[in-house]
C-alpha cells in the first residue's frame, strides 16, 4: 500500500463518480485518511471474515468477487471496475468482510480508512445522509441484480 | 409504427404452411446443450431470403415443429442456420440431427430488425444467453454496411463462460475496433477473466450518445425490461430501442393465437417490436 499526500487523493476522490458533486469540504475531510492502493492481478484485496477497515473507490482495474463454499470451486458473483466501489461491511457491525475480493486485472483503488469515515458521517448528519443516498443506490443495485441471477435467467 | 400501439397486422392470405424438406450440412457444437444447424433444400432449390430477426419454422418429422430465430448471415447463398437450445423434445430431436439428415422448413416469418433505424446512429445491441443468434445476422449486416452507423457497442451476457455461443467469432469481433464487444457472465471460476454480472452493468461502460442512439435486445424478458429502463435512464428515446419477443409461436402465422401477446401476434407482428409499442404489455403479468 503506498500512501499519498490528501490534497492529491482529494482531486481524486473528486473525479470518482461515487464522491462526484460532493461538497468540497466534506470530500477534504474525507480525503484526510485516504490513500492509494494498488494491486496486482491474483492479489486477494479483502478476505471474508476479516475486519472491514476500509472503504475502497476503484479507478482502474477489475476487481472479482467470490464467494467460498465448501466442496466447490471458488465461484466469482461479480466483478467490479473503475467507478466501482468496493464493500459496504466497514458500515455496519460486526465491520466484518462478508465476501473475499480478488484483482483480476492490476488495479488501483483509493482507500478511505473505516473508522475515520464512521466519525466523519456521525459527527456530519447531513453530508452522512448524502453519503449514504450515494451508497444505498449501489447496494439496492447489487440486490436486484442478484436477485436477478438468481432467477438462472440463461439456464433452460 | 408509433403512437398508439399500431402493430403492421396481415392483410394478404397466409403463407403456406407446408414445410419444405432441408438437409442438414452440418453441425456445429455451440455448448454442451447447443447446436447450430446449417441447413439447404433438398433437390437444389433456392431457400427463400431471410431478414436479420426473422425465424423459421423447424419440423423434425415424427415428433413436431419450434419456431428457430434465423443465426446466420442473410447474404450466405442457399440456405440457413440455426441455433438449437435443447429445451424440449422437439429441440432435442433437432439437436441431435446429423449431416445427412433432413429436417422441414417453413418461412421465413416475422418482422426484421429495422436496420435503416440505425443509419447514423450509434447502435448498441445487448444479448442474454440464446439471444444472441437472433442478432447475430443484424451484427454481420452493420458490419457490412459499418460506415453507415455510427459507435457499435455490443453486450453479451451468458450464464456462465462455457454457455457462450459462437465462441470462436467472438474472439474474431474483439479483435476488430470498430465494434466495441463487452462480455458478462452470471457467475464464474478463476479462471474466467471477464465481467461477471448482469448485462445492465456493463452498459455504463458502453460508449454512445444516447440521444442519437438505436439499441437492438434481445435474451430472457426481464433482461430486456431492465436493460429497457436502463437505456431509458441513460437518455434513449423508448422509440428508438427495439426488442424480440418470445412466445408459444405454433402456426406462425397469426391463425391459431397461442402467441397473442396483447393486441399481437408475436409470430405475425413481431418478434421485433419497439419497445415504445409493446412496454405497456410487459407490465401486465398475466401477459
Amino acid at each position: 500500500m503506498n500512501e499519498n499526500d490528501s490534497t492529491a487523493t482529494e482531486l481524486r476522490l473528486a473525479d470518482h463518480r461515487f464522491f462526484r458533486g460532493l461538497d468540497p469540504e466534506f470530500l477534504a475531510r474525507l480525503g484526510e485518511r485516504s490513500y492509494t492502493r494498488t494491486f496486482d492481478p491474483g492479489a486477494l484485496i479483502v478476505r471474508e471474515g476479516d475486519p472491514a477497515d476500509e472503504f475502497l473507490a476503484l479507478f482502474a482495474g477489475k476487481v472479482a468477487l467470490e464467494i467460498i463454499v465448501p466442496d466447490r470451486p471458488r465461484t466469482t458473483v461479480q466483478t467490479l471496475g473503475p467507478g466501482d466501489v468496493l464493500g459496504w461491511s466497514w458500515l455496519f457491525p460486526p465491520h466484518r468482510w462478508r465476501v473475499d475480493a480478488r484483482a483480476v486485472k492490476p488495479t488501483r483503488a483509493v482507500g478511505l480508512a473505516a473508522g475515520h469515515l464512521r466519525s466523519l458521517l456521525d459527527g456530519r448528519p447531513a453530508d452522512g445522509y448524502v453519503f449514504l443516498l450515494r451508497l444505498l443506490p449501489v447496494i439496492a443495485q447489487r440486490l436486484e441484480n442478484t436477485r436477478v441471477q438468481l432467477l438462472d435467467l440463461h439456464g433452460r | 409504427m408509433g403512437g398508439e400501439s399500431s402493430f403492421a397486422g396481415s392483410s394478404g392470405p397466409p403463407p403456406s404452411v407446408a414445410p419444405v424438406p432441408f438437409e442438414v450440412r452440418r453441425t456445429t457444437s455451440e455448448t454442451p446443450d447447443t447446436v447450430t444447424l446449417e441447413l439447404r433444400p433438398k433437390g437444389g432449390a433456392a431457400a427463400t431470403r431471410f431478414r436479420p430477426g426473422q425465424f423459421n419454422m423447424l419440423y423434425a418429422f415424427g415428433v413436431g415443429e419450434a419456431a428457430i430465430s434465423i443465426s446466420g448471415d442473410p447474404e450466405e447463398p442457399g440456405g440457413y442456420r440455426h441455433t438449437v437450445r435443447v429445451a424440449g423434445r422437439v429441440s432435442q430431436a433437432l439437436a441431435e440431427a446429423t449431416p445427412g439428415g433432413v429436417v422441414g422448413v417453413r418461412g421465413p416469418y416475422g418482422t426484421p430488425w429495422p436496420l435503416e433505424e440505425a443509419v447514423d446512429r450509434d447502435v448498441v445491441i445487448v444479448a442474454g444467453g440464446l439471444g444472441l443468434p437472433p442478432l447475430r445476422p443484424l451484427l454481420y449486416e452493420l458490419l457490412r454496411q459499418r460506415p453507415r452507423f455510427g459507435r457499435l457497442e455490443l453486450i453479451y451476457g451468458a450464464r456462465t463462460p462455457k454457455d457462450l455461443v459462437f465462441y470462436d467469432e467472438i474472439q474474431h469481433w474483439r479483435t476488430r475496433n470498430d465494434l466495441r464487444f463487452q462480455t458478462t457472465v452470471d457467475t464464474a471460476g478463476r479462471d474466467w477473466y471477464g465481467d461477471v454480472g448482469l448485462v445492465t452493468a456493463r452498459l455504463p461502460d458502453a460508449r454512445f450518445e444516447p440521444s442519437k442512439t438505436v439499441a437492438f435486445l434481445c435474451g430472457p424478458e426481464i433482461m430486456m425490461k431492465l436493460t429497457a429502463e436502463a437505456l431509458l435512464a441513460r437518455g434513449v428515446p423508448p422509440t428508438a430501442i427495439w426488442l424480440s419477443m418470445e412466445r408459444n409461436m405454433k402456426c406462425a402465422v397469426g391463425l391459431c393465437g397461442h402467441c397473442q401477446f396483447g393486441p399481437a401476434f408475436v409470430c405475425r407482428d413481431g418478434p421485433v417490436f419497439r419497445y415504445s409499442d409493446v412496454a405497456r404489455y410487459l407490465a401486465i403479468r398475466e401477459l
